[in-house]
């Protein structure tokens, strides 16, 4: 699926840039696009080493589990696969509470130690699991509750009250995630049904 | 609403000293279990990289060509029946797609309409309330070398059809 999509961007682009005279800026784009996605990445790595090292030290002090053993009965229900003790658990909590605090540079890290304990917990597997996609959905749905880069972006501009979207945003944003939890479930009996696991 | 900024601002400090505390009184060695959890971090940033660039470049290729334009353009009409103005389509479709592209046009439409236009408005409530899921796909799955993506996209997608729908319905209820 991914190979199929990331492949037809490439082909779209370049057959429409042939009929579109475009040719120029694809060739400028290659190039810049590749250079931005690592540049992107090295903007990441002081984000990672400082939360994913922060995070070793809750860890080891026992921090996480205390974490997941609060948020338990509602974490059960949205990943039933997860046993409530597991590491994985504890890096999923602090996953999504750092969504919702807009701490998006520490939300990443995370989760991706969630992902990786999801692995383990799914024997290693290259395909996902169905907890690791539900943990996908819920970082897709952009979860916050201030959402601070659109607030920062509203007062340059001049606004008279800056954070009036707080309010529609959430609202907006609790349709959003619920719906994905509500779509993954879908997608996951649909998959049960036709018996692929 | 100032408590809530305020709260967001003291957060991290807060967090990281919550966190020292108990390692202190936990008696863990703090330092040396933050230097390995952020060796871990610097390898995880550069294994993301080819996946990332990849991405992005199929992705840059795609909207330099025009026909990112194009799609908008085309899927326009269709929008708009459901009661979208125009001027946020754009918007809406690249949200899940790039995250910096959506950036850049929020900000050229609170810009352009005002921030307390109806548009203006809208453009933040969307930026706000939804992710770039092509983005959370290929680093979180990237990082951790899952290759076949299952339903994953697709709960995505929809997901920010969802996410669309309700930013405008929500902003024309509460400032249309």
């Amino acid at each position: 699926m991914i190979n199929l999509i990331w492949v037809a961007l490439f082909l779209v682009g370049m057959v429409y840039a042939l009929f579109n005279g475009t040719v120029d800026e694809v060739n400028q784009a290659i190039f810049k696009s590749a250079s931005e996605g690592v540049t992107l990445c090295i903007g990441l790595i002081s984000v990672l080493i400082f939360w994913l090292g922060l995070m070793k030290v809750a860890e080891e002090a026992g921090l996480l589990s205390k974490l997941s053993r609060l948020f338990k009965p509602l974490m059960k229900r949205i990943f039933p696969e997860v046993p409530p003790s597991h590491p994985a658990m504890g890096y999923i909590l602090s996953n999504t509470i750092a969504n919702l605090f807009g701490l998006g540079n520490a939300a990443t890290p995370m989760g991706i130690k969630a992902m990786e304990e999801l692995k383990k917990l799914n024997g290693g597997k290259d395909s996902p699991s169905r907890s690791m996609i539900t943990l996908l959905a819920l970082n897709t749905s952009g979860m916050t509750l201030i959402p601070t880069t659109v607030i920062g972006i509203r007062m340059q501009y001049g606004s008279a009250s800056p954070t009036d979207i707080v309010g529609p945003t959430l609202i907006a944003t609790l349709c959003t995630t619920l719906s994905a939890i509500l779509i993954d479930r879908y997608f996951y009996y649909r998959r049960k049904r036709k018996g692929k696991k | 609403m100032a408590a809530v900024t305020a709260l967001s601002v003291w957060l991290v400090p807060m967090l990281i000293g919550t966190i020292l505390v108990c390692a202190i009184l936990k008696k863990v060695p703090a330092y040396e279990s933050f230097v390995a959890g952020g060796k871990e971090g610097f390898s995880l940033a550069v294994s993301i990289m080819p996946f990332l660039v990849g991405m992005l470049t199929a992705i840059g290729v795609f909207r330099a060509s025009g026909a990112m334009e194009a799609m908008v353009q085309a899927l326009k009409p269709l929008l708009t029946i459901v009661g979208m103005p125009s001027e946020v389509v754009p918007l809406a479709l690249l949200r899940p797609i790039s995250g910096t592209g959506a950036l850049g046009l929020m900000s050229d439409l609170v810009k352009e309409y005002g921030p307390d236009s109806f548009i203006g408005r809208l453009a933040s409530v969307m930026q706000g309330s939804m992710d770039t899921t092509f983005y959370v796909i290929t680093v979180y799955f990237g990082a951790v070398g899952i290759h076949k993506i299952g339903d994953a996209l697709k709960v995505g997608l929809l997901a920010d059809a969802v996410g669309i729908a309700s930013s405008v319905l929500i902003v024309t209820l509460v400032f249309g």
